[in-house]
């Protein structure tokens, strides 16, 4: 069946919650708009929230869009604009939480290494990890050096420097 | 004189049954002298704009819509058409203009009260020329060809902006006032000329009727009117 392969966002309201299907004494099956609406505007509100609370976690470089286009309000919208509001919403999360669990994943990574870097400098010569990498603020960088120059170089002496503050702009 | 007291204004029914708890609330109260001349803002008013702008920390611009007043403007903002991450919902806008000018710059008694009641409480006021006002205020969907400001004390037809059928208009008895959340009229807006006040706001789904007075109050004392 074609709805089950679907998103839930992304059927109608009364698809989803059979919200304003009404049976009349004829039997006949007519949907309540006003009913459907609200239950879309409810949705609107969760997914707004769901929202914020992803942009609190985001940092201006995961270069998320947040827009998601007006319906040229102020006014009652219809069905169908409450439908595509709610769905663009629910694609402007899924977006952005896509964004932000590949950023923690990466993050993840850059700290393993870092504690394998600490634990074992020989092993990773050169290698650098800014505080960035590993989702920390400031500039800083950790960056494995010989120690004594090129002495360690010769000796095999490894160990992890971590640069402090920002470079003057 | 009596207290002023705070209204209740009219809502159409077609909107009223798709927004259940969407108001508009109003408070009348007498201008100061030469409100509408930019007039300077006593030292008080300056101080506690000042001291609200160094609560403001530039992390406030992307948590505030967490909270609950700011989120349920954005969430009607969504209702009505209206993206809040283009067209900024008034208590995130003011936090934004505070971040970039670096302060809350004086801009006259009226304005510096207007902001300093919407850093208070998240909930924007505005403020009508009440002696151009044809009864009540009230929020109703504008009809075809009608103009902002017409029938008030504004200028001639002409240079009234027109208004699209169908969006959610500030009214009185005349005529649409201003665009919901839009910019007042010029005919409607105070003066010099101006001797009563009618400051006002806009409820919606989720705002408590305590922040909404509390916004006007605190908009009025500011002005010296209470």
């Amino acid at each position: 069946m074609v709805l089950a392969e679907r998103r839930p966002e992304s059927r109608s309201v009364v698809e989803q919650h059979g919200v304003g299907v009404r049976v009349g004494v004829d039997g006949h099956v007519g949907v309540d708009e006003r009913a459907a609406r609200r239950a879309l505007r409810a949705q609107i509100a969760k997914l707004e929230r769901e929202l914020a609370a992803a942009a609190a976690d985001a940092r201006p470089r995961d270069g998320i869009a947040w827009t998601v286009g007006s319906h040229g309000g102020p006014r009652v919208l219809g069905l169908g604009e409450l439908e595509r509001t709610r769905d663009d919403l629910a694609e402007r999360l899924h977006e952005a939480r896509q964004i932000l669990a590949a950023r923690a994943e990466r993050e993840a990574r850059a700290r393993e290494l870092l504690e394998r870097m600490l634990r074992d400098p020989g092993r990773h010569r050169f290698r650098r990890i800014s505080r960035a990498d590993v989702g920390e603020p400031g500039c800083g960088v950790w960056h494995v050096r010989p120690r004594l120059g090129l002495l360690g170089v010769l000796m095999d002496w490894w160990q992890v420097k971590l640069s402090s503050g920002c470079p003057l702009a | 004189m009596e207290d002023p007291v705070a209204r209740e204004g009219w809502i159409a029914d077609e909107l009223a049954a798709e927004h259940a708890r969407l108001g508009v609330v109003s408070l009348r109260i007498p201008a100061p002298p030469g409100i509408g001349r930019r007039s300077a803002s006593p030292p008080g008013l300056r101080r506690r704009l000042e001291d609200a702008a160094t609560r403001i920390r530039g992390a406030e611009a992307v948590t505030l819509r967490q909270r609950p007043i700011p989120h349920a403007y954005r969430v009607f903002y969504r209702h009505i058409g209206l993206d809040p991450d283009v067209t900024r919902v008034p208590a995130e806008a003011v936090v934004v203009e505070r971040l970039r000018r670096g302060g809350f710059p004086t801009a006259g008694l009226l304005d510096d009260a207007l902001t300093l009641a919407l850093v208070e409480t998240g909930v924007p006021v505005w403020a009508l020329d009440a002696d151009t006002l044809d009864g009540p205020l009230g929020l109703r969907l504008a009809g075809e060809g009608e103009r902002l400001g017409s029938g008030g004390g504004g200028g001639g037809a002409e240079a009234e902006p027109a208004v699209p059928p169908g969006q959610i208009v500030l009214a009185d008895v005349a005529g649409p006032l201003a665009v919901l959340f839009g910019a007042i009229a010029p005919g409607r807006r105070p003066t010099r000329r101006t001797t009563t006040l009618e400051l006002f706001t806009v409820r919606v789904d989720g705002v408590p009727s305590i922040h909404v007075e509390e916004a006007l109050w605190t908009c009025a004392e500011a002005l010296g009117q209470r």
